[in-house]
């Protein structure tokens, strides 16, 4: 366990990073010790990954300092870090599918000189690294070939060979199942007692409980705390990580559902989704949550046709549709608003104006013609409306901010007048005052009886909004909040961390 | 915000700059004295020997043969004779005859009026002529004046411009659309060959040996045009549903075309035995143009409003831009894509029918490398293969730079294998600027 008299590893202090709309972190302090486990917790887009990225040398921060070994370091490309000792092993792993585990670990460090690669040489080294982790992977193999948990354990390997004493894990056990869980910690434990120092980034608690020392929260990009892991009660992790007051954050309203508009039963697609059952009413909202990799967004996508589904049916009506495409979806009366704008929301590249009439094409053409005028009056009326701050029509997707670029998809989806409307994320990336123009459209469109689907992370955002809540975990429901008043956050959580063998 | 404006139009209509540049400089090195053979030309010659000679002169008109130049010679005649003046006689033929009909002047002679020709000639042969024959004493002979004019922008030579580059310029709308869509179509080369010859024995067949009617020949247009519309549904049928990527499948398709086209054909061209078929290559009934321009200028008008004015349209730049977003908003992408090909195909095809048109002949030899070209003037037009941006105007103007200096190194004689290198170095610069444009907009 760490001494608190002694040189922290590592000290990143007041760091501080804007983006185009969104102040991502500020003031940040994080201290991590050799030879122990912090544990780095918050709600997505409380900042963890953004500080991270200014640690792997990723992004630059604003403001602020960071120290290894008490010196004050520079990390203003991802070599820099890696110089500095720091490994990072992101949810997306950087090896190539193509080459051996052995070839991914010395990847950027073969002999500079134009010579033979000692293979021997490697080889040996690699039986070295996966020994001190002790995990035995035969170097030899593709990387495509292994499963995922070895690939992490390449990646760390692959830290390792680079002198790494600073490991970061982002959500390591995301795609895990619980027994490669169980040697992860494992393997944590062991490169704890070697002397590294370890941040831990997981949504996860009992691998919080099981494994960190201390913990660090963040929230809204500011740091809320760290302390001894000791001192931590599970409820008070989930307080600090979420806890803020609700009020005059949700708009209040009176909902009256209605007859059930759409039936989705025992939907299934590969291991993301797991026979999901449910009700969507006309006049409600349905907020859908869970942690990151629960299935949510896999289900919505299979209800818009996005994906194949393997099995299970959606009925929109009382009448089954068999939606195979978003195309089919939309003309039935469903549309989804993605969670990733910028890949899925919009085409960057065309006009504003554009992007809004593409679903609604038919609407402004007339004898085989667009009618721009009357596509540019809909969109000026909605432009009015929902306060789209933009130059003009013709400008570019791509030069919006986030939260305009969401008010756009918005307007697309609006104008089409759809039945059933599914938002992911409708709030992520969004500034207060925007996220609040949103819900109030949101309710708008309940009342006219429209039914809603609403995926969060955020849990305020699901108690402050939805009528209903259904939770999954590993692609199934774990449960259902009917009394959404008297629901706290904490049963949310409890229900989005109900594991498989827990729920049979 | 005006910055902004003028960087933005810089970016869309750069290419159109770059081409008047060009025009300006080969225009520069085309300069000459030209000796003008208009109408104009001969009533302003008429006008100055009247104001010099005064009434009541001998006038001989002399004017080399060629075309046009009886017409020249017509005016001239006309109104000097209008004039008042004496027109021994107007000879429009070689040297040989000027110099005989000088030699029949029985009473003296005032005035030559010439052309350029036989004012050299004149200016050579009168001193002599002038020795043995005292009727030709006081001669002095007339030429049009002189003027500086650019070869380049004679209006033969620009419309031969024009009609160079229509097959091309016509293939690189349907080009264009496949690379908005962030794909690409190496078999129009091929295509071309392959629908000249279709077209050729499919007349054949229908006037089974007769000499084929109207109605056979536009079957036969059909007939290639159709086949390579379908070869073009096939691509976009892999490219889509087999997700095999647009370089390798037009790859395939450019190679069996190609053979196939041979094989029908059995490697000879094949003859049409219609005159009537050059209509499309080689006539021109409409305001001089060519049949070929016409066409062209036509095909561009439409493709322009279909890429900005209709859904398909809309959606050709969205599938192109972001292929998944254009899914999840609705777009129908492979049929996109099918369609795509398919007009490529079909474009393709009626390059093949004008190609064959020009020259009366299904020709498994024709078109070869014109992929190459259509795609260099797609680039150079400002289109990104990157997809989701380009403009069918860009395209043109292109194929018109491509054009302008084909027709600039002709002109100024620049040798065939060293024209071979400006084009891949125009292309090279082109794709350059492209990713420049691409940087600042990243950047900004």
């Amino acid at each position: 366990m760490a001494d608190a008299a002694q040189t922290p590893l590592l000290r990143m202090r007041g760091i501080s990073k804007a983006f185009p709309g969104v102040q991502a972190l500020s003031k940040v302090n994080l201290t991590l010790f050799a030879g122990e486990v912090l544990a780095l917790l918050g709600e997505n887009g409380a900042g963890k990954s953004t500080l991270i990225k200014i640690l792997g040398g990723a992004h630059q921060q604003d403001e602020g300092s960071i120290e290894i070994d008490g010196n004050l370091v520079r990390l203003n490309n991802p070599l820099k870090a890696q110089s500095a000792g720091i490994g990072i092993i992101y949810q997306e792993f950087n090896l190539v599918p193509g080459l051996t585990a052995r070839e991914n670990i010395f990847l950027g460090q073969e002999p500079s000189r134009v010579c033979f690669i000692p293979r021997a040489q490697e080889e040996e080294k690699s039986r070295e690294l996966f020994a001190r982790i002790g995990v035995e992977i035969n170097p030899n193999t593709l990387c495509r070939d292994l499963t995922v948990a070895q690939q992490q354990i390449v990646e760390i390997a692959k830290s390792l060979a680079q002198d790494a004493r600073i490991i970061v894990m982002d959500e390591p056990t995301a795609a895990l199942t619980p027994r490669e869980v169980e040697c992860l910690l494992t393997v944590v434990r062991e490169l704890r007692s070697q002397g590294i120092g370890i941040i831990y980034i997981s949504h996860r608690l009992d691998e919080i409980d099981a494994i960190a020392d201390r913990v660090t929260v963040l929230r809204d990009g500011a740091h809320v705390t760290t302390r001894a892991k000791e001192d931590l009660e599970r409820h008070e992790m989930i307080e600090l990580m979420v806890g803020r007051s609700l009020d005059k954050e949700f708009p209040s309203h009176e909902c009256q559902p209605g007859d059930v508009r759409l039936a989705v039963k025992n939907l299934s697609r590969g291991t993301k989704v797991r026979n999901v059952s449910f009700e969507l009413r006309a006049g409600e909202i349905v907020g859908l949550t869970g942690l990151v990799g629960a299935g949510r967004t896999e289900t919505a996508r299979l209800i818009f046709g996005a994906d194949k589904k393997d099995s299970g049916t959606v009925e929109l009506d009382g009448k089954p549709i068999g939606a195979t495409s978003p195309r089919d979806a939309i003309r039935c009366g469903i549309c989804l608003l993605t969670e990733d704008r910028k890949s899925e929301g919009l085409v960057l590249g065309l006009a504003v104006q554009e992007n809004f009439g593409l679903p609604s094409l038919h609407q402004f053409t007339h004898k085989g013609l667009i009618n721009r005028e009357q596509e540019s009056d809909a969109f000026a009326k909605y432009v009015k409306q929902i306060k789209i701050k933009i130059s003009n029509h013709e400008q570019s997707a791509a030069t919006l901010s986030g939260g305009n670029q969401q008010k756009v998809v918005l307007a697309k989806w609006l104008q089409r007048n759809a039945e059933v409307i599914i938002f992911d994320e409708p709030t992520r990336g969004i500034d207060v005052g925007a996220k609040y123009e949103i819900y109030q459209l949101i309710h708008q469109l309940t009342d006219e009886g429209k039914a809603v689907l609403m995926i969060s992370s955020e849990l305020p955002e699901i108690l402050g909004m939805s009528n209903r809540i259904i939770v999954m975990n590993e692609g199934r429901v774990t449960g259902e909040i009917s009394d959404v008043t008297n629901a706290t956050q904490a049963d949310i959580m409890k229900l989005a961390t109900l594991r498989e063998e827990m729920a049979a | 915000m005006k910055n902004l404006d003028t960087g933005k139009l810089l970016s869309d209509y750069g290419n159109v700059l770059v081409l008047l540049l060009l025009c300006v400089v080969i225009s520069v090195v085309t300069l000459e004295e030209q000796s003008p053979r208009s109408t104009a030309a001969a009533e302003n010659l008429a006008a100055r020997i009247v104001g010099d000679a005064g009434k009541n002169a001998n006038i001989l008109i002399l004017v080399r043969g060629g075309e046009g130049q009886q017409k020249f010679a017509n005016t001239l005649k006309n109104t000097l004779s209008k004039s008042g003046l004496n027109v021994t006689d107007t000879v429009v033929g070689t040297p040989a005859d000027a110099r005989a009909a000088l030699e029949k002047q029985t009473e003296p002679l005032d005035v030559i009026a010439t052309d350029e020709h036989m004012a050299a000639f004149c200016l050579e042969q009168l001193p002599n002529l002038a020795k043995k024959y005292p009727t030709l004493a006081n001669t002095t002979a007339y030429q049009p004046k002189k003027h500086l004019w650019p070869n380049f922008l004679k209006k033969e030579n620009l419309l031969n411009v024009l009609k160079q580059i229509s097959v091309v310029a016509i293939i690189a709308i349907g080009m264009t659309m496949v690379i908005i869509t962030a794909g690409i179509d190496l078999s129009v080369g091929s295509l071309i060959a392959f629908s000249g010859v279709v077209t050729a024995l499919s007349i054949q067949q229908l006037s089974g040996g007769a000499d084929p009617t109207t109605g056979h020949l536009l079957l036969g247009c059909a007939a290639g045009i159709l086949v390579c519309a379908l070869i073009g549904m096939g691509t976009g049928g892999l490219v889509t549903l087999f997700n095999i990527p647009a370089f390798i499948v037009t790859l395939g398709v450019m190679f069996i075309t190609k053979g196939l086209a041979f094989i029908f054909s059995q490697s000879a061209p094949i003859p049409i035995a219609n005159e009537g078929f050059a209509w499309l290559g080689r006539g021109s009934d409409l305001i001089g143009l060519p049949n070929s321009v016409v066409l062209m200028l036509l095909l561009y008008g439409i493709a322009h409003v279909i890429m900005t004015h209709t859904s398909i349209g809309r959606y050709i730049y969205a599938v192109g831009g972001n292929p998944e977003a254009a899914r999840l908003s609705g777009v129908p992408v492979k049929w996109v894509l099918v369609f795509v090909y398919t007009l490529c195909g079909l474009l393709a095809g009626l390059g093949g029918v004008m190609e064959a048109s020009l020259h009366i002949t299904g020709d498994p030899k024709s078109g070869t490398l014109v992929e190459l070209q259509v795609i260099a003037a797609v680039v150079v037009g400002g289109t990104s293969l990157a997809g989701g941006q380009g403009k069918i105007f860009g395209t043109l103007v292109g194929a018109l730079i491509i054009g302008v200096i084909r027709n600039g190194m002709n002109l100024t004689g620049v040798e065939a294998h060293m024209q071979s290198v400006v084009y891949g170095v125009v292309i090279l610069i082109a794709v350059m600027v492209d990713q420049l444009k691409n940087r600042a907009r990243k950047t900004n």
